[in-house]
């Protein structure tokens, strides 16, 4: 029970991860599984601030006139640095991913991959 | 201030800056474009130069980037391995610039030039930055920049190049994202994210199931980037509806800078002994990248789109990388280095032929190969050139690596990866003998099949420069491992 209930964030991370895995696995939807795409990578997120994360701790800005520095009072930045920079890269991939959807569209009138297959296999 | 003490940031900002450079030159002059790109390149491989002489002559670079102190701050690190595959990605990706002038035309509306140059920038940029990095996170964002890129340069090509993309699009990003939570795992575990931290703070942790699952997350994330075999099904599409000039340019650097970044990971950020004793993924690999040869030559065989025999060829060849890095020799191991460069350079060669043939014949299909000789005789030297260097036969440079390679397999007394090795080169044999003998003595020998004659001069020069390397290589092959490829095996081989 405690390994549930004490660490609920990384089963949360593991749950979400797998579900964006299933949609970008299974569904048929070209948007369907983007939005997959897309929780898996938010789970990824959830992942790297759980790590950050400490009980009682605050914000890391450094007020000048404190004496001494306890690191057990302020979170690890450097998770959350480092998934802004995640962030901007999975907004970009987004982006392109997008793009390239429309192109589909414009081609075959369809973002069913069942369908697309048939209008591909047709054309042979 | 001296140039070539920055030459190792200026060789990644120099590319990224000059993509968006490149798009206000729009406006200015449309003509501008092409030389401009090319020029770019051309310093990037200059620089690419100096760092390699630099590195043989003074030993390993090491550049903080604003200063900062490395755990800290992000550090490139560029020893051995690293000048030398830099050296490969900026020279083939100059080459294929200038040979992309009238490939690419022919291709893409002339609207999209411009764009089409500033993501095969930004893709440059990328591959250098992994190449060069010596920090696990900066690596990801590089990795992301080269994928990205590499996506919207497939999505340009024909018609079904869409769904390729789209289909890449999803794979890479699962890779990418196994490779990020491998650093997560890491980052938890030891709190850096500098690989030279990393190899001094690892091996107390070896025991510890989280570097277990971190080294999962790596190797099965970087080997979707590569396509090892099982996870390959996006690239055979990818690299057949692109425009020639990607293809040729994508299959010779992406995966040899994933196969860079797979030694990096299995050799530098973990010991040796790691993947041997405490884990088995190099037994794994092994096997792995011997199904890898196997399937890639059967595959091979039975493709008439010409691109798409190049495609599962390079399947085969990215098993052989990976197997010759596992085996656990030295032989091996230089096997596998030495073949990133060869591979790289017959790759590209036979891909820009690819292309060549596109560009007058209008066709990929093999059928339509038959008495090319007699329209383009010197292009189809260059071909036969390409073609026995993939198949290993002497002084060609493909002979060498394979070597090695057989070399190596049979030293770890691994039968069955030796007798992989030499079957896909009788499966090469097979398919380059029987393009060779329609090239040659084809069914309209005597008559010009077609009215055209050699590929314009651009596309030429480029494709012989390339079949030239493949000689010049297999000839100082020698002097290359002695000065380069020797230094970068693994202290514990």
């Amino acid at each position: 029970m405690e390994i549930i209930i004490g660490k609920y964030n990384y089963w949360i991370y593991i749950s979400l991860m797998m579900i964006g895995f299933y949609a970008m696995i299974a569904k048929k939807n070209l948007v369907k599984k983007l939005v997959g795409m897309n929780i898996f990578q938010t789970a990824i997120i959830l992942f790297f601030i759980s790590t950050a994360y400490k009980k009682d701790a605050t914000i890391p800005i450094l007020v000048k006139s404190q004496e001494a520095i306890n690191p057990a009072q302020y979170i690890n930045p450097l998770p959350h640095v480092l998934m802004l920079t995640a962030i901007v890269v999975m907004v970009s991939t987004f982006g392109v991913a997008l793009a390239v959807i429309m192109m589909i569209y414009k081609q075959y009138k369809t973002l069913d991959e069942d369908e697309i297959i048939e209008i591909l296999k047709k054309k042979k | 201030m001296n140039l070539s003490e920055h030459a190792s940031i200026l060789i990644v900002v120099i590319p990224l800056v000059a993509s968006f450079i490149n798009i206000f030159l729009i406006f200015l002059k449309r003509s501008l474009c092409y030389p401009f790109f090319v020029l770019v390149l051309g310093i990037c491989f200059a620089l690419s130069i100096d760092i390699l002489y630099t590195v043989i002559n003074f030993g390993t670079v090491r550049y903080k980037l604003g200063g900062w102190m490395p755990p800290w701050g992000i550090e490139y690190v560029i020893d051995y391995l690293n000048a030398y595959v830099i050296v490969i990605v900026s020279s083939i990706s100059f080459i294929i610039a200038i040979y992309s002038k009238d490939s690419v035309k022919k291709e893409i509306t002339k609207a999209r030039l411009p764009y089409f140059y500033s993501t095969y920038l930004l893709l440059t940029t990328g591959l250098l930055g992994i190449t060069i990095t010596g920090d696990i996170f900066n690596l990801y964002v590089f990795l992301e920049i080269a994928s990205l890129s590499a996506y919207a340069l497939i999505a340009i090509g024909e018609k079904r190049s869409v769904l390729a993309s789209y289909n890449y699009i999803i794979m890479g990003t699962i890779g990418a994202c196994f490779y990020l939570l491998g650093v997560g795992y890491i980052y938890i575990i030891t709190g850096s994210l500098n690989i030279n931290d990393l190899t001094r703070l690892l091996p107390s942790m070896y025991e510890s199931k989280v570097t277990l699952t971190a080294l999962a997350f790596f190797v099965v994330g970087i080997a979707i980037k590569i396509a090892l075999f099982p996870l390959h099904r996006w690239l055979p599409d990818s690299y057949t509806f692109a425009p020639s000039a990607v293809s040729a340019f994508a299959s010779a650097t992406v995966t040899k800078v994933g196969i860079y970044v797979l030694i990096r990971i299995s050799f530098t950020l973990f010991e040796p002994r790691f993947l041997t004793e405490i884990t088995p993924l190099s037994n794994m690999l092994i096997w792995w990248a011997t199904i890898a040869i196997f399937f890639g030559s059967i595959i091979a065989i039975g493709q008439t789109d010409f691109k798409r025999t190049l495609s599962y060829i390079l399947i085969a060849e990215i098993g052989y990388m990976v197997l010759g890095a596992n085996l656990g020799n030295k032989e091996g191991f230089i096997g596998a280095v030495l073949h990133m460069l060869n591979d790289a350079v017959m790759i590209a060669c036979l891909f820009m032929i690819a292309g060549g043939i596109f560009y007058r014949v209008g066709s990929r299909n093999l059928e339509d190969f038959n008495g090319l000789n007699k329209n383009m005789p010197i292009t189809m030297s260059a071909f036969t050139i390409a073609a026995l260097s993939m198949i290993g036969i002497p002084p060609t440079a493909g002979f060498f690596s394979k070597w090695y390679l057989i070399l190596g397999a049979i030293e770890a007394r691994h039968w069955i990866s030796a007798s992989a090795l030499i079957f896909s080169s009788l499966v090469n044999a097979f398919i380059f003998f029987k393009l060779l003998e329609k090239v040659y003595f084809g069914k309209n020998v005597g008559v010009l099949k077609y009215n055209f004659r050699e590929l314009p001069l651009s596309m030429m020069i480029p494709i012989l420069i390339m079949a030239l390397a493949i000689l010049i290589i297999g000839f100082y092959s020698g002097e290359i491992i002695s000065s380069v490829i020797k230094f970068t095996v693994p202290a514990g081989f």
